[in-house]
């Protein structure tokens, strides 16, 4: 895989094919996690959470601070330090639990990051274009690659010379929200869990990253919007909404309930402080 | 397919750990005594001066001291080297008069197909003795000298006589006295006043034999505004019992000149490696130091770079890489000796497996040397727990009119690194090595092409396995 890494430093280019779109069947093209407990240093977060997401549809997962929201996301990613005691999650017929982080990408599922890690000395471009090989049977060309980047970046309003600079390093939050939907768009995945993609971006930011979001809405993509406030959701309308309290989805409604919650809080939900962390 | 295994690519182990059977015409017996350097020399035909400093060295290396404050050498057994062995009776200048069986190490290496495609000149040695040898046609026209060192001292002798050894003195240190006591092969090359060599010459050391010592000898002299960028590589086949390369390499770059010197090391992990390298730079000279330490058991090698007038520019760009039973103790030395001189040193260092970097570094400051500015950035990342890293940075500064900078970081390999890029289907391997191509990527992008593609095929061959 050397090979791999050394041409997308020095962008050789060699010959591809493109690949050809997964079909599934129906039943399989659902996200289904079943009473999902999660503890973190051993302190249970999540505690038994049951959700759907089925492909085409966009969901919204709302909740106050600690009421494991991005412990959800982390552990539909595999992330080693949050570690599933009980319940199961299955994506395409497979047991996603049982499987390394990477499969789980190459799988189909993609997690757009809170606080996505800086990696140095690494292009963004160089990044992306493995990325996007490791997913594929065959490799992309490198003149392919470069029109389907700049088409996606034009999608997001980026400028160009973001693709050579350093992977998160030295971006501003909404610089990294932005690169982390760009990987969305590029990678087209069929499951897309968006951690607080809000979180750090003006309302131009907001706008833009939404809109880049809603073009990539189609029947084969499934999206878990997770976000504490409701102000995203104008932007990004779910076609279902639900309420994450101390580790449990407590409600589910249509968009209607966002603005129920943006108008009367989360305390109709009773006692809303966990000791866990978000 | 992007999931190329290493396997799949038959890099999964020191592809250059094979030695041939090759009958040496000479092979002195082991250990070093007078005899033994009065022997070379003969067979060398020398002149009288050259034996008298060979000679002069030896009684600098009986009486100077192993070295203490660096890598351990204790498992160096000076009795127990040959010294000098001889492949082949005469060089040859092209390809075709290379005997078969030493022609094959070096196609197995890929050095005359480099040569075809992006080399100026090539020399080849072969344990003791330059095998091969060639300039391109234009460049030797132009009054370019690229020999072996034995050929420069024939055809050259009032050019060598007038430099060897005055960078570098027969009595430096211990392995610079050996070196000098019983060198053998090597490069000389000239490049005369307004030259500019625009592509590498390159040289290729091969160790082969088992319990040898490889002393090559290179002396580069680069006339006022001329450039060149030599480069060399080393491999040597995998043995039970250790070898010794202790080269000693001597540049003198004049008024505005530029001379690059870049090293891929990557000798198999019985070799110790102990390198003298020296330059000086006059006046608005640049000289530039690219080291790569790749192989070795123990490397002590610390490129340096005398600034010898106002406007002189030195540099050094060195990366380390020690996996299990490594310990590569490189760095760099700059000496301001004269006013608005400036060097820049960066380091970066990769450690795993246990295995040990260090850098070590010297900036020295001359009185009245005013205005000069040096910079010394270096930075270890460590893939494990067991590994380790050193700094050692001495400053010795004699004058108060001065900008010196001098930053270190050392970094492990982020559990949250591996996790994101694994998030995006990269797999665990693939996640390290890219984290460790960013580390070094400032330091590649500084290579020519190729070497940037050998050094990230090394890199990924030094991670193989680093996993787990």
């Amino acid at each position: 895989m050397f090979f791999t890494i050394v041409r997308q430093i020095i962008g050789s280019i060699n010959e591809e094919s493109p690949a050809t779109p997964m079909t599934v069947a129906n039943s399989q093209a659902t996200l289904a996690i079943e009473n999902l407990h999660v503890s973190v240093n051993e302190t249970e977060i999540l505690r038994g959470l049951d959700l759907n997401i089925p492909k085409g549809e966009v969901h919204a997962l709302m909740g106050p601070n600690g009421s494991g929201k991005s412990t959800l996301a982390n552990a539909l990613m595999g992330h080693p330090a949050f570690e599933v005691t009980a319940g199961s999650v299955h994506f395409k017929g497979q047991d996603v639990l049982a499987l390394p982080t990477d499969e789980r990408s190459r799988l189909g599922m993609f997690l757009a990051f809170q606080y996505p890690a800086e990696i140095p000395g690494v292009r963004v471009a160089s990044f992306l274009r493995m990325a996007l090989n490791a997913r594929r049977t065959d490799e992309i060309s490198a003149m392919d690659f470069r029109r389907l980047l700049m088409e996606k970046m034009d999608l997001l309003k980026m400028d160009p010379k973001f693709a050579n600079r350093y992977l998160n390093e030295g971006f501003s939050g909404g610089e990294k929200k932005r690169n982390e939907v760009l990987q969305l768009a590029v990678l087209q995945p069929e499951i897309a869990i968006l951690d607080e993609t809000d979180s750090g971006l003006d309302i131009d930011a907001l706008r833009i990253v939404s809109d880049g979001v809603n073009q990539l809405r189609s029947t084969d993509l499934g999206v878990l919007v997770i976000t504490h406030y409701q102000r995203l959701l104008n932007y990004i309308v779910p076609d279902h909404v639900h309420v994450i309290i101390n580790g449990r989805v407590v409600d589910s409604g249509d968009s209607g309930l966002a603005k129920r919650l943006e108008a009367e809080g989360y305390e109709q939900y009773g006692d809303t402080t966990s000791e866990g962390t978000d | 397919m992007s999931k190329t295994d290493i396997s799949d690519v038959g890099l999964d182990n020191y592809k250059f750990g094979f030695h041939d059977d090759i009958k040496p015409v000479y092979t002195s017996p082991k250990g070093l005594s007078e005899d033994v350097v009065r022997e070379i020399s003969r067979q060398k035909d020398e002149p009288a001066w050259m034996l008298e400093f060979r000679l002069e060295a030896l009684q600098q290396f009986k009486q100077k001291s192993m070295p203490t404050w660096g890598a351990d050498l204790s498992r160096i057994d000076f009795d127990d080297i040959h010294y000098y062995i001889r492949p082949q009776d005469r060089q040859a200048r092209s390809w075709d008069d290379v005997p078969e069986d030493i022609k094959s190490t070096f196609d197995k290496l890929g050095i005359p197909e480099a040569e075809r495609k992006f080399l100026a000149g090539v020399g080849a040695q072969y344990d003791s003795e330059v095998v091969y040898h060639s300039v391109r046609e234009d460049l030797e026209k132009l009054g370019v000298i690229f020999l072996d060192m034995d050929s420069g001292l024939r055809e050259h002798e009032e050019l060598v006589r007038e430099h060897f050894g005055t960078i570098i003195p027969n009595g430096d240190n211990k392995f610079a006295a050996l070196n000098s006591a019983v060198w053998s092969g090597g490069s000389f090359v000239y490049i005369p006043s307004g030259v500019k060599v625009d592509i590498p010459l390159q040289a290729y050391f091969r160790i082969n034999a088992e319990n040898m010592g490889q002393f090559e000898r290179t002396l580069i002299i680069v006339e006022p505004d001329a450039y060149v960028h030599y480069v060399e590589g080393c491999t040597a086949p995998v043995y039970a019992s250790d070898s010794l390369h202790s080269a000693v390499v001597e540049i003198i770059v004049k008024e505005r000149g530029r001379c690059r010197y870049t090293t891929i090391q990557n000798w198999s992990t019985d070799v110790f490696n102990l390198v003298t390298k020296r330059a000086v730079a006059y006046r608005d000279a640049t000289m530039e130091w690219v080291d790569g330490n790749l192989g070795s058991k123990v490397t002590m090698k610390y490129p340096a770079v005398y600034l010898m007038e106002p406007g002189a520019h030195g540099e050094v760009l060195s990366i380390a890489f020690a996996g299990s039973d490594q310990h590569q103790d490189a760095g760099a030395k700059m000496v301001h000796a004269a006013p608005d001189t400036s060097s820049l040193i960066t380091s970066k260092s990769i450690s795993r497996h246990g295995g040990r970097t260090a850098y070590r570094g010297h900036v020295q400051v001359l009185p009245d040397a005013e205005r000069c500015r040096s910079n010394v950035e270096c930075d270890a990342l460590l893939i494990d727990d067991k590994s380790r890293s050193d700094t050692y940075p001495y400053m010795d500064i004699e004058e108060s009119d001065v900008a010196i900078q001098h930053e270190a970081t050392v970094s492990k390999v982020g559990d949250e690194q591996l996790y994101y890029l694994m998030s995006r289907g990269l797999s665990e391997e693939q996640a390290m090595a890219m984290v460790v191509s960013g580390f070094i990527e400032p330091i590649v992008k500084e290579l020519p092409m190729e070497y940037a593609v050998e050094m990230n095929r090394l890199i990924e061959l030094q991670m193989e396995g680093s996993i787990g």
